[in-house]
């Protein structure tokens, strides 16, 4: 599908969506109560077939958290970003994707382990890379600690 | 002390009689032989966290070739190996692997510091949560070796060097001096 008829079908499927074109890929902004919805309707219906998430991250722009997935569709070799936006940062949550695409649930851990975005649903959510007993997410703008020197 | 002030620039199998004071011949001779042994036969343990781990590697092989200063056998186990280089930076999690891997290699043991990372954590000195903001924090260091990452003409320097501060050690000669 070429980026017109994906900003249609999407628009189709899901009209408060908004689109970003600035960069290399087609970038659709939702929020975070839009996001399983979507993402079952791009991974199930065969028009766009995604069957590969090959990114996954979060971004801290202070005011509030966004979660990024990066989609491919290996049958048809379409690519599309969803980004979506979690307005409550203390409270970060969102539906895990884990049951779509398997290989979010170690990536969904690492967001959490970095960004403390909690993920509903997901079946493991510990820390990846930190140790159990750390305090706070180290990738979050306003974190900051005893041993960290700052200019 | 006076016995290796004469041998410096002679780098030559410590054999030979120097008539001393107080009867110290074999014992400082002994220091020497040892020391001479040890100095060319370090065995560095396989240890390497990022790049700095790649220009060991490339003082390993035929270009630069340690094995010329006795550096050839590197070991896979820290119960066999006399030399850590810790080549890369070390983070939170990884000083306490470190400093087992230290306490587990046998008497007399050496550091050699690579890197920038290892001095002081380098470029990761500022805002980061997870660095290890210089490897003396976690285990001694003999030699440190600055650049980002050192040549690996700058490894072997540091590694003469180490050489050079074993070969002044006075293990025997301090024993002695302690029991009297």
């Amino acid at each position: 599908m070429s980026t017109e008829e994906l900003k249609n079908s999407i628009t189709a499927i899901l009209p408060s969506s908004t689109f970003d074109e600035t960069g290399e890929f087609l970038n659709v902004v939702i929020t975070s109560e839009e996001l399983l919805p979507l993402m079952n309707t791009l991974r199930t219906k065969s028009e766009f077939d995604f069957d590969f998430l090959f990114c996954l991250t979060c971004i801290d722009w202070k005011d509030h958290l966004m979660m990024v997935y990066h989609l491919l569709s290996k049958t048809h070799q379409h690519t599309l970003v969803i980004k979506a936006k979690i307005a409550d940062r203390n409270n970060a949550q969102i539906e895990t994707v884990c049951n779509i695409w398997r290989t979010a649930e170690f990536h969904e851990r690492e967001v959490f382990d970095l960004f403390g975005v909690k993920f509903i649903n997901h079946p493991d959510l510990r820390r990846l890379f930190l140790s159990d007993d750390w305090v706070g997410h180290p990738l979050r703008k306003d974190y900051t600690d005893e041993n960290m020197i700052s200019l | 002390m006076e016995i290796n002030k004469s041998m410096e620039g002679k780098l030559t199998f410590p054999g030979q009689i120097h008539e001393t004071t107080d009867g110290g011949i074999l014992v400082t001779k002994l220091d020497d032989v040892i020391n001479w042994a040890r100095s060319n036969s370090l065995w560095p343990l396989v240890f390497g966290t990022s790049c700095c781990a790649i220009e060991m590697m490339s003082a390993a092989d035929a270009k630069y070739d340690w094995s010329r200063f006795g550096f050839e056998v590197a070991r896979a186990t820290p119960r066999q190996a006399d030399l850590i280089i810790v080549a890369g930076t070390i983070v939170m999690k990884m000083a306490p692997v470190l400093k087992r891997l230290y306490d587990q290699m046998p008497d007399p043991k050496y550091v050699i510091a690579m890197g920038a990372c290892t001095i002081s954590g380098g470029p990761f000195f500022y805002h980061t949560y997870s660095v290890v903001k210089g490897v003396d924090h976690v285990i001694p260091v003999d030699v440190y070796i600055p650049g980002c990452p050192p040549r690996p003409e700058a490894l072997l320097h540091s590694m003469i060097t180490l050489q050079e501060k074993i070969k002044h050690e006075q293990y025997f000669k301090k024993k002695i001096e302690e029991i009297r």
